[in-house]
């Protein structure tokens, strides 16, 4: 009995090692590249954790100065406009979230000095869900949702 | 190899619009192939950097969920015609690009 959990145990840290030097030997050279890229945030697979990681908190306060431009209907999930932007004064960031994707977090913008709190893409959404915007100033976190209701997801294969 | 970012800058009113367009597959890393069940290996832009003159105006940090060929657009104060843009990206696996254009 002790013996088999032994063998157990030593199987599983075996285990876990070999994916820890693999996943550290994969990783190396983006690092390297990338110091910044939040991987933890990318990696949660909820929104609260994701922002946790990203911005520190996940406290966001809903505004309506926060706006965001997305169809109320996505006719195909692999391609949904959005556009977020903001009258607010000193923004930092600009984060854009899928709630229903298995990865929430889609992208953050970190805005220079100059920038104007506007930024437009296209993303991929799993399943109807809310888009959400987080707009990050000096002192607070700004939110908003919309929703976006998808015919053919966009994350399947 | 030329540059595959197509960039568009526009300024007006002392506000420039620049509008991008990268070519990339931003593969997730979630999906299957549909054959093999074999999992996809992901392949995906991480960071963005918007250049004007020699300031960042912005840097995008991505996941796999932005869409295949990626569009992105933002403003900025300053800018006038003639001004450089230049957009660089680099992905997960070390692989980079970049682009200019000048701002009319």
């Amino acid at each position: 009995m002790i013996d088999a959990t032994r063998r157990t145990l030593l199987k599983g840290s075996l285990g876990a090692a070999t994916v820890g030097v693999a996943v550290g030997a994969g990783l190396l050279s983006p690092r390297i590249v990338l110091a910044d890229w939040p991987e933890a945030a990318f990696k949660a697979t909820d929104q609260a954790a994701a922002l946790n990681d990203l911005l520190g908190s996940d406290a966001t306060e809903t505004s309506d100065k926060v706006k965001i431009k997305a169809p109320d209907i996505a006719e195909n999930g692999a391609v949904v406009p959005v556009t977020v932007e903001t009258d607010v004064g000193g923004v930092k960031s600009i984060s854009i979230i899928a709630a229903g994707n298995q990865t929430p977090l889609i992208a953050s913008f970190d805005l220079g000095e100059n920038a104007i709190p506007f930024v437009s893409t296209r993303i991929k959404m799993a399943k109807t869900a809310d888009v959400v915007a987080v707009v990050q100033t000096a002192d607070e976190l700004l939110s908003a949702a919309k929703p976006v209701k998808v015919t053919i997801g966009g994350c399947g294969g | 190899m030329a540059s595959n970012i197509k960039i568009r800058a526009k300024v007006s009113n002392g506000v420039t619009t620049v509008k991008s367009l990268m070519s990339h597959e931003m593969e997730t890393g979630l999906r299957k192939d549909k054959k093999t069940g074999e999992p996809i290996p992901a392949h995906f832009i991480q960071e963005v950097t918007a250049k004007w003159k020699d300031q960042t105006v912005m840097t995008a940090l991505w996941s796999g969920g932005v869409s295949k060929n990626p569009y992105l657009s933002f403003k900025f104060n300053g800018g006038e015609p003639g001004d450089t843009i230049e957009i660089s990206w680099v992905d997960n696996k070390g692989e980079s690009e970049s682009g200019t254009a000048e701002i009319k």
